[in-house]
Order: C-alpha cells, then structure tokens, then sequence
C-alpha cells in the first residue's frame, strides 16, 4: 500500500525508455512536415486516379449532403432512442447476472450456469443474428399478448446481446475489489448483501467506468443493425436516400452522425482511463 | 449450554472461551486444538511466528473463517453453533485488521457511521454523533471529511479502531495492527489500545511488539504450531518461559531488537 507507490513520483512511467528530448517547438515543426508530405502524397494519388471523378460525385456531393442531412439527422434521432433505452435496461439486467455468476453457495449452482450459459452463448452470436431471430422470429410466432412492434424486438435483441458483454465487465470490477473489503464489512455486522450494496459495488463500478463507456461506443453502432427489422433510423434513411440518387453520399451523412456521438465518447473514455492511471500511479485507487 | 457463567482466576466474569478449536485450510492445519478462556476485562496477547495461527484465531473468533471442530462461546452463548445469525454476533465482536482495510470510497465519518446505520439500525444523526464522540476522543475530529488514502498510515489504523468501536462491541480483536506502520507511527496506535485497556475493554490482541504486550497484557498466550503451547502472566513468559520452544521464539525476537533483555 505504501513504500512501493511513494518511491514512483506520481505521473512518472518508470517503464519508459531515454531518449534524448528535442525541444517542443521542433518536435512541431517535424510532425507537421510529415503530416502534409503524408496527406499530400496520399491526395495527390487520389485526385489523380481515373475514377476520382465519378468517385467525388458518388460519395462527396456537397449538394447531396446537405440536401440530405436534414432527413437522416431526424432519424437518427430513432438511434440514440434506442441506444438510450436499451442502456439503461443493459445496465440493469448485466449488473443482475453478473451478481447471478458471483454466486458462491452451492446452493445456487443452476443460477449460476444459467448466467455462465447465457453469457458464453450471447458473446458468442454475431448480434445481427439475434437481431433478425428475435424480431422476426418472435412475432411470427403470432403470440397473443406479445408485441410485433419491432422497435421494441430490435431493442430487446441489442439489449440481450450486450447484457453478456456488460455483465462481464461488471464481474470483473466486482472481482477485482478486495476479499478484505468484504471481510471488514462482514466484520462489522453488515449483511452480505449490504457489504456488496455499500462496499463492494460503488467500488467495482468507479473502476469500470472506462471498459463500460466502450462497451456504450459499441452498443450506438449496432443501434443500426435495427434497421434490418424496419424501422426507419439514420441507415436506413441513408439507404433509402441512396437508392433515390444513386449516390453514397447519403451513408457518408449517416457515418459522420455515428462519429459526431463515438468520437467524444471515445475521447471520454481515454480520459478516463488516462485518470485512473495518473491516480493509481500516484498512490491512490 | 446457555448459562451465562463461568468464573476464571481473577474472579470476574467470562466473556469469550475457546474449547478444542481446529481449523485447517485444505491440507494445511492451522489450529490445531486452541483452548482459552477471557474473562471480561482482561487483555490477553498472543504471541508466536508467522503461520503459528494467530491471525486465523481472531479471524474464527469474528466468524470470518468457519471452524472444522470445536466450540466458541461469547458471553454465555456459543456461536459456532449452527443456525446462529452470525451478522447478530459480529456486531458485539470488533476486529481490527493489519492493512487497517477501510472503505477507500468513504470517508473517515461515512466508514465510521456504515455499520452503525446499515447494521445498528441508527438513525444519520445519532450515528454521526456518536461517531464524532469516539473520532474526538481519539484525535482525528478534523480528519472526519477526509478519505483513507489522504490520511497517514497511523491515523488510517486509528480510524480503523475506532470504526469498529463505533459498534460498541464488548470484545475487540486487534491483529497485528502496528505491523504495517512505519516505525515513527506505531506509538500512536499503541496509545490507542493502552486507552481501550484502561477503559476496560476485553481485548485479544495478535502482536509482534513485545515490549508492548508485556505492558499491557494481563496475559500472554504463546502459539506454536496452531496451539497454546504456554500461557502465564507477561513477567514469567518473558523472564522465565517454561517452554523450550518459547525461549527459541523469544531470543530470536531479542536478537532481532524488538525486545530488550
């Protein structure tokens, strides 16, 4: 707990190698050269190959674009629904089988190989498959009281292929904290279920905050895979506009709205996990 | 047997009795038949080398560690029996570990008032200040808002001691609680315990600090190979141990400085 950390002066990567240090500015001056000698070359190629100009009109058609935003903005609108309501149940049910598969007692061996079985068959699918079996499947099934809504099987199908990789992520920061935290609450006379409400679980989930925000980035991209099933989200309108104009420009419209909401996460996350490092380095958790 | 009673030397009541404990981890035998009887009040030491069961001890005393054989019995009623709620127990029995282990994501206040509220059945209030009582008595008042990483390694382990007073339990079990401290810190937490003893509290105490065991116990218990192999008052252990195995462990420990001849 101490010695080991005090000796490393907090922020320092001890594993690092020497190198002889250039002065900052230079160090700018060498990445910008490369960067234009890179781009140029690359755009020089580009802009000179034989189909560049059928290629432009396809894929970058300013025009296009921003006659086409509007629409694909709106339904893209559909996928941040669905991203919002499937995190919120994924959060939800992955922390319930990840408690199923903490369970130690005997007692509970068929709970946990319903959640061992569950989690190795889900990761295991490609999350397209489930997509079309839930949302095709289950209302072919013409159950009465059971909703054709597709929104509703797309979401569920999204919900239950990410539960098996967030359930993971959530065993793994509860495994992480200490038997000795569990041990000093079980010794004051907390509960079991209240040693792990209070004192295990607030710290297995500070310490995954980062996997599970890339498990979020995931989770927006396959929001398109709803699509397949009818509804009308940022893909699929693309798809649509696509096939009006024969140009690609719509699915460029449609990326660009995916990165507008992956990239800053994604940024987030590496902050993130750039804290927890500063902050273990520096002593602390 | 539920009778509260039981009467040893010192003519007060008893408050903890061991009868033929065995505990072992898979093949390895780590207490190997322990029988020992505290009367309320008493501070009792045990002394003995790494891996001679003192810390196992404590921990099956709590209930942290199931048992193999045998019998413990806190004030009259014995808690290795099964379809015991252990939670109930655990309450009346502090313990107090080496790597202090307090809840790095609360502060000292909140690792202090968690039992008290969520096992006691405390209201905020009340467990806030019965807790600033017992964080004032032993010095870290200001220290309340801070979280354990901020606090020095002696105060975190008074912060510990105090934590599981909180519970008001009538027997405390320290284990080896200045063996992580940096030497210049452990004067601090042996004040602590020296005011628990004085105050009358029953207390088990797993320690390496021989000077300070002969302080303050009442009775210092050396185990070897997972027994009691001898037990006496601290001036005949240390002056004139009967043991041929207690005078080896004690030498060794006067050649090592940690305790004057």
């Amino acid at each position: 707990m101490r010695g080991a950390a005090d000796s490393v002066s907090p922020g320092a990567t001890p594993a690092r190698r020497w190198r002889p240090r250039r002065s900052r500015g230079l160090s700018v001056v060498v990445a910008l050269a490369s960067t234009v000698l890179v781009v140029g070359v690359l755009g020089y190629v580009l802009v000179n190959s034989s189909g560049w100009a059928r290629f432009q009109s396809t894929f970058f058609d300013f025009n296009a674009f921003t006659d086409d935003f509007p629409e694909i903005a709106n339904a893209f609108l559909l996928n941040i629904k669905i991203f919002l309501v499937a995190e919120v149940l994924i959060l939800a049910f992955a922390l319930l089988v990840a408690i199923m598969r903490s369970l130690r007692d005997p007692v509970f061996f068929p709970i946990r190989a319903f959640a061992v079985i569950y989690t190795d068959l889900f990761r295991g699918v490609p999350s397209v498959l489930i997509v079309f079996l839930l949302g095709f499947g289950i209302p072919s099934l013409q159950l009465k009281g059971v909703t054709k809504d597709p929104f509703a099987w797309g979401v569920a199908a999204l919900v239950i292929v990410w539960v098996a990789y967030v359930s993971e992520v959530y065993r793994a920061g509860i495994e992480s904290v200490h038997p000795s935290q569990d041990a000093a609450a079980r010794s004051l006379g907390l509960s079991g279920a209240q040693s792990f409400r209070f004192v295990v679980l607030p710290q297995a989930v500070r310490r995954i905050v980062p996997p599970l925000m890339n498990d979020f980035i995931g989770l927006q991209k396959d929001t398109a895979l709803v699509a397949f099933l009818g509804p009308v989200e940022a893909f699929r309108q693309a798809q649509i506009d696509s096939s009006a104009s024969f140009a690609f420009t719509p699915y460029l419209v449609s990326a660009c709205l995916f990165l507008a909401i992956t990239v800053p996460l994604t940024r987030l996350v590496d902050w993130l996990v750039a804290r927890d490092r500063r902050r273990s380095l520096a002593g602390a958790r | 047997m539920s009778v509260p009673l039981g009467v040893d030397g010192l003519g007060a009541a008893e408050a903890l009795r061991i009868e033929g404990l065995y505990k072992s981890f898979g093949k390895l035998e780590v207490l190997t038949g322990i029988d020992l009887t505290v009367a309320q009040h008493e501070v009792i030491c045990l002394i003995g080398a790494s891996g001679s069961g003192k810390s196992t001890l404590l921990r099956c005393i709590n209930l942290l560690e199931p048992i193999d054989a045998g019998r413990i019995v806190v004030d009259g009623e014995e808690i290795t029996e099964s379809g015991v709620k252990v939670d109930r127990i655990r309450r009346h029995i502090g313990i107090v570990f080496q790597a202090f282990n307090l809840f790095p994501h609360m502060s000292v206040l909140q690792n202090v008032t968690l039992a008290p509220r969520k096992a006691g059945g405390l209201s905020r209030s009340v467990a806030n200040e019965q807790a600033m009582e017992l964080l004032t008595r032993f010095g870290l008042a200001d220290k309340k808002d801070e979280y354990p990483d901020r606090l020095s390694g002696g105060q975190q382990q008074r912060a510990a001691i105090v934590r599981a007073l909180a519970m008001k339990p009538d027997i405390m079990l320290l284990d080896e609680v200045t063996s992580a401290l940096d030497p210049e810190l452990v004067a601090e937490v042996l004040d602590v315990i020296r005011e628990l003893a004085s105050a009358g509290m029953t207390m088990l105490i797993a320690t390496h600090e021989m000077g300070f065991a002969r302080d303050i116990a009442n009775r210092v218990c050396f185990l070897d190979g997972g027994r009691i192999l001898e037990e006496g008052p601290p001036d005949q252990i240390f002056r004139a141990p009967r043991e041929e195995r207690t005078r080896q462990f004690l030498d060794r420990v006067i050649q090592a400085g940690r305790l004057s001849a």
